[in-house]
C-alpha cells in the first residue's frame, strides 16, 4: 500500500484524553473519502484502545499513550495504539467477547467492538513491557452512504 | 454531558445528553443511581439516550451497573432512543436478556 500521510500522537493516560484522542485521530483520517458512518467507526476503536491504555495498561499510574494514524491511497487506514503498561498475559482469552479482568463498570466488549467496527485487530503484547493494538480498516467512501 | 431526570408516577426517566465514556460515565452513573435510590416506589427506569452523541462500550458497562442496582430495588430498566451504532453494541452484550432495548427513529 501507498503512504500518503502519517500522524503520531504521545499523550498522558489520563481519562479527559479519551475525547480528544478519538476526535484528533478522526479528524485527521477524515482526509480520505469516507462516510459518517465509517467516521464514527474510527472513533469508536479509538475510544476502546485508548480506554484500555488507561483502566488496564496503567491502571494504578499515569503513563504514555503513543497513537500512529497512517492513510493509505488505497483508502486505507492504519491506527496503532501503543503503551509501555502492564501488558498481556493470555491475549486470546483477553481478546474473548465478555471478557474483562476488572469487572465492575466494565462490560469486557472493548475487543469484540474494535473487530467489530474494523478490518482487522492485530494485538502484540509483552508482560511488563506494554501493549500494541492495531486495526485496519478499509474505506468505502460517502458514495456507499 | 448531562443527565435529565424526570419522574411520572411509577416510571423514573433518566434523558442522557452527549458523549458516554470512561471519562464521562461516572457522573452519569451518579445521577441515574441517585435517581433509582430516590424513587423508592418506581417499577421502571427508562435511560433515554436520545440526546447520546457518542457511546463505547462504556455505554454498556453503565447499563449493566444500573440493570443491577434497579434490579436490587425491584425496578426493571428499558433502554429508550439507541443510534443504530449504539444499539449494535447494546446487541453484542448480554443487555438484550436482561433489559428491553429500542432504537431510535432516524429519518
Ligand atoms: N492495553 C492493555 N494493557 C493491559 N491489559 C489490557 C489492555 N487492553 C486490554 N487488556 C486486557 O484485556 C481485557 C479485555 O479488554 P476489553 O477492552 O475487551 O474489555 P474491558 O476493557 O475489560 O471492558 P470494556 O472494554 O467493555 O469496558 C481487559 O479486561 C484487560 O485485562
Ligand atoms: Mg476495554
Amino acid at each position: 500500500m501507498r503512504k500518503i500521510n502519517e500522524l503520531k500522537l504521545i499523550f498522558d493516560s489520563k481519562s479527559i484524553n479519551e475525547s480528544f484522542s478519538r476526535m484528533a485521530v478522526s479528524a485527521f483520517a477524515a482526509q480520505l473519502d469516507m462516510s459518517v458512518e465509517e467516521l464514527g467507526d474510527i472513533k469508536t476503536v479509538v475510544s476502546e484502545a485508548v480506554t484500555n491504555c488507561i483502566v488496564h495498561a496503567y491502571r494504578d499510574t499515569i503513563g504514555k499513550i503513543y497513537i500512529t494514524c497512517t492513510v493509505f491511497e488505497e483508502g486505507v487506514v492504519r491506527i496503532s495504539v501503543r503503551d509501555k503498561g502492564c501488558g498481556i498475559d493470555d491475549i486470546k482469552k483477553a481478546r474473548e467477547p465478555l471478557y474483562t479482568s476488572l469487572g465492575g463498570e466494565r462490560s469486557g466488549l472493548g475487543f469484540s467492538v474494535m473487530e467489530s467496527f474494523s478490518d482487522s485487530l492485530r494485538v502484540r503484547s509483552k508482560v511488563g513491557v506494554g501493549t500494541t493494538v492495531t486495526i485496519e480498516k478499509k474505506l468505502k467512501g460517502k458514495t456507499n452512504d | 454531558m448531562s443527565v435529565t431526570i424526570k419522574n411520572k408516577s411509577t416510571v423514573i426517566y433518566a434523558f442522557i445528553k452527549g458523549e458516554i465514556d470512561h471519562h464521562s460515565a461516572p457522573e452519569i452513573r451518579e445521577n441515574i443511581d441517585d435517581a433509582i435510590l430516590l424513587y423508592e416506589n418506581a417499577k421502571l427506569v427508562v435511560l433515554d439516550f436520545g440526546g447520546v452523541t457518542f457511546m463505547d462500550s462504556s455505554g454498556v458497562g453503565l447499563v449493566m451497573g444500573r440493570y443491577r442496582l434497579a434490579s436490587q430495588q425491584g425496578k426493571k430498566i428499558r433502554v429508550d432512543n439507541l443510534s443504530d451504532r449504539d444499539f449494535r453494541i447494546m446487541k453484542m452484550s448480554g443487555i438484550p436478556k436482561l433489559a428491553e432495548i429500542n432504537k431510535r427513529n432516524e429519518e
